[in-house]
């Protein structure tokens, strides 16, 4: 068996330009570059731009969620610690999942109801427009740029790894790609974008699935069998990473009520009719997504059992080239080809999300209602938000050339940390709370940001693993166990110590149109009417 | 009178609708941090074999997959029919 795991390392052809995946991408970017083509003909107002002209079906929505949610992390990331570690990877697979309920019970249907195009239309709705408004931008605007840098830096070492080009043009490419869906498509071509890019991850992940349950009699035990045979039945048991409770628990907060908080994926129930299709939409999305979780069950531990964890760790120390050896085992070069071109389509559609969502915030919340005081006409609106892609764009591809080659893995836990610590307590809390005020929304969404950046500075994550210290003074790898608590007990207590009642009064019509929907007109709720 | 009358039958529904989904986001964490918590403190117990190549731990992971779908579906076939019926007789 180690004869035959020093010739797979030998024969891989991993990092070699590869015909197949040169045509499979090829043929993902001009399927998109045709779909942007066909939906920019029909963006012609913010509506459009930002929700799809909110004609996106439930079953489309949430194809496009799954899309948006599962990314190259998820996918590369899962599957090579599964294959390394076992058990301890599954923690992930289960903990990215277990959001998407909290989403359903929650989120999805106030937020629908509530708002037009951003989170922040919901907190701000009976509040003070302009502190709401610039709070809720730097907590999205924080969110979205650790998760952008994350992808970028992802994408430019997988693309260089998979197709042997330089580190510099895969980031240029992707900036461009981003650019042309978002700028010219709007949401309508990203969630097309989604949708296609969900299909080919789903596609090409249940292959490799069936493909790897066909050598163990197609029984899932039969795989995790062997492995425990080939490596000791610790695989299939919890082991080193998780050696710290607190850790573990303060992780799986910022999985679980980071997924209600990261703008990309809200700003996706905006685009339907109603509640009901949001409701519709997330349900649909939690069946996809978990079967994407449990087929990394399979992936990773077929990947273990077939290519071996040295194998995997000599390719790239991470282990993020599991499943593409896994498809170069299974399937030689074309299927090694499909799935590095499903890998780079994956992380494409995640950064033209997270640009639309960024552009969002700049353009509806900061220049339209904070700067403009909502007296920008249409047609300015929809050129701000047009620049800000371009700008967004821009930033994205400097910052995934400035941060080339730096220990970026903790950005998207950061990422999930700010949305779990400062834009789901701000949401919930203006969603449930009849007290809550202007200044308790923006101490929440500013201390859980401004919290969050701060202890991740001073975790063992940044201190020992990024900046080589011996030991950090904050204990915590992730600190949404602390950050998240500090963000809802700071905006209840400024809440109560500094009421509003004109503020609260507003919450009867809000809760009348957080159910029954946009019959409730925005100038009874805002303390400030608003034009539309 | 009748506007008042509207305001309080909302307030039911709005009351019920979060009751249920306060329910059930609680089942949510505590199934997950219960996991969480079986891997900190008892993974000796998660360990345990239960076939050969099956732990303790693995079906509950795959589990907690499983009741997510689950649970999502409870909320959803609540909301469809109790809670979007009593909205929709909320005008009469």
């Amino acid at each position: 068996m180690s004869s035959l795991l020093a010739a797979l390392q030998t024969t891989s052809r991993i990092g070699e330009p590869n015909a197949v995946a040169m045509g499979f991408f090829f043929l993902f970017i001009a399927t998109t570059l045709g779909i942007t083509f066909w939906a920019a003909r029909r963006t012609r107002t913010t509506e459009h731009f930002y929700a799809a002209g909110r004609t996106i079906s439930p079953g489309q929505n949430g194809v496009a969620l799954a899309g948006d949610y599962m990314s190259a992390a998820s996918f590369l990331g899962i599957a090579g610690l599964v294959s390394t570690t076992g058990f301890d990877g599954l923690i992930y697979s289960t903990g990215w999942l277990v959001g998407w309920p909290v989403v359903l019970f929650l989120i999805a249907e106030p937020l629908r109801n509530l708002g037009r195009y951003t989170f922040a239309d919901v907190v701000a709705i009976r509040l003070q427009q302009t502190p709401v408004r610039i709070a809720a931008a730097v907590g999205t605007l924080a969110t979205v740029s650790l998760y952008l840098i994350a992808q970028m830096v992802g994408a430019g070492g997988l693309i260089r790894l998979m197709f042997g080009i330089s580190y510099e043009a895969a980031i240029v490419i992707v900036g461009l790609a981003m650019i042309a869906y978002v700028l010219f498509g709007g949401m309508l071509a990203t969630t097309w974008v989604q949708i296609v890019k969900a299909v080919l991850l789903l596609g090409g992940a249940a292959l490799l699935t069936l493909l790897v349950l066909a050598r163990f009699g197609w029984s899932p035990v039969a795989l995790f069998s062997a492995a425990a045979e080939k490596y000791g039945q610790g695989v299939l048991a919890p082991g080193r990473l998780v050696s710290n409770p607190l850790d573990a628990i303060s992780l799986g907060l910022a999985l679980m009520f980071g997924t209600a908080g990261l703008p990309h994926i809200l700003m996706r129930f905006y685009t339907v009719p109603d509640a009901k299709a949001a409701r519709t939409s997330v349900f649909y999305a939690t069946g996809l997504i978990g079967a994407f979780y449990l087929m990394t069950f399979v992936l990773g531990f077929g990947a273990m059992v077939l290519v071996g964890p040295d194998a995997i760790r000599g390719v790239e120390p991470g282990g993020n080239m599991a499943a593409p050896l896994l498809a170069e085992f299974l399937g030689g070069t074309p299927l090694l080809g499909f799935i590095a071109a499903v890998a780079f389509a994956t992380i494409l559609a995640v950064v033209a999300g997270l640009t639309l969502s960024g552009a969002a915030a700049l353009s509806h919340d900061l220049w339209v209602s904070v700067v403009r005081r909502e007296k920008a006409d249409a047609t300015e609106q929809l050129r701000v938000a047009r620049v800000a892609t371009v700008g967004l764009g821009i930033l994205g591809v400097v910052l995934g050339i400035t941060f080339k080659g730096q220990n970026v893995a903790f950005m998207v836990g950061l990422a999930f940390a700010i949305a779990a610590s400062a834009n789901f307590p701000a949401l919930v809390l203006s969603i449930f709370w009849r007290r809550y005020t202007t200044a308790g929304a923006v101490t929440s969404m500013v201390l859980g940001t401004l919290s969050t950046l701060l202890l991740i500075y001073f975790s063992p994550t940044l201190q020992i693993d990024v900046l080589k210290h011996a030991e950090a003074w904050f204990p915590l790898r992730n600190p949404a166990l602390v950050t998240m608590p500090l963000s809802f007990l700071s905006g209840i207590l400024v809440s109560l110590l500094w009421p509003r009642p004109g503020e609260s009064a507003g919450f009867d019509a809000v809760s009348r149109r957080m159910h029954l929907g946009q019959e409730v007109q925005p100038s009874a709720i805002s303390p400030q009417p608003s034009v539309d | 009178m009748a506007e008042a009358g509207f305001a309080a039958r909302l307030a039911t529904v709005a009351e019920a609708r979060w009751r249920v989904a306060i329910a059930l986001t609680v089942a949510m964490i505590a199934l997950y941090f219960g996991f969480i918590l079986l891997i900190a403190y008892a993974p000796s117990l998660l360990a345990r074999r239960l076939l050969p190549g099956l732990s303790l731990g693995i079906l509950i992971g795959a589990l907690v997959i499983v009741a997510s779908w689950v649970l999502t579906w409870v909320y959803v076939r609540w909301a469809n029919t109790h809670y979007d019926e009593a909205l929709a007789k909320l005008g009469e």
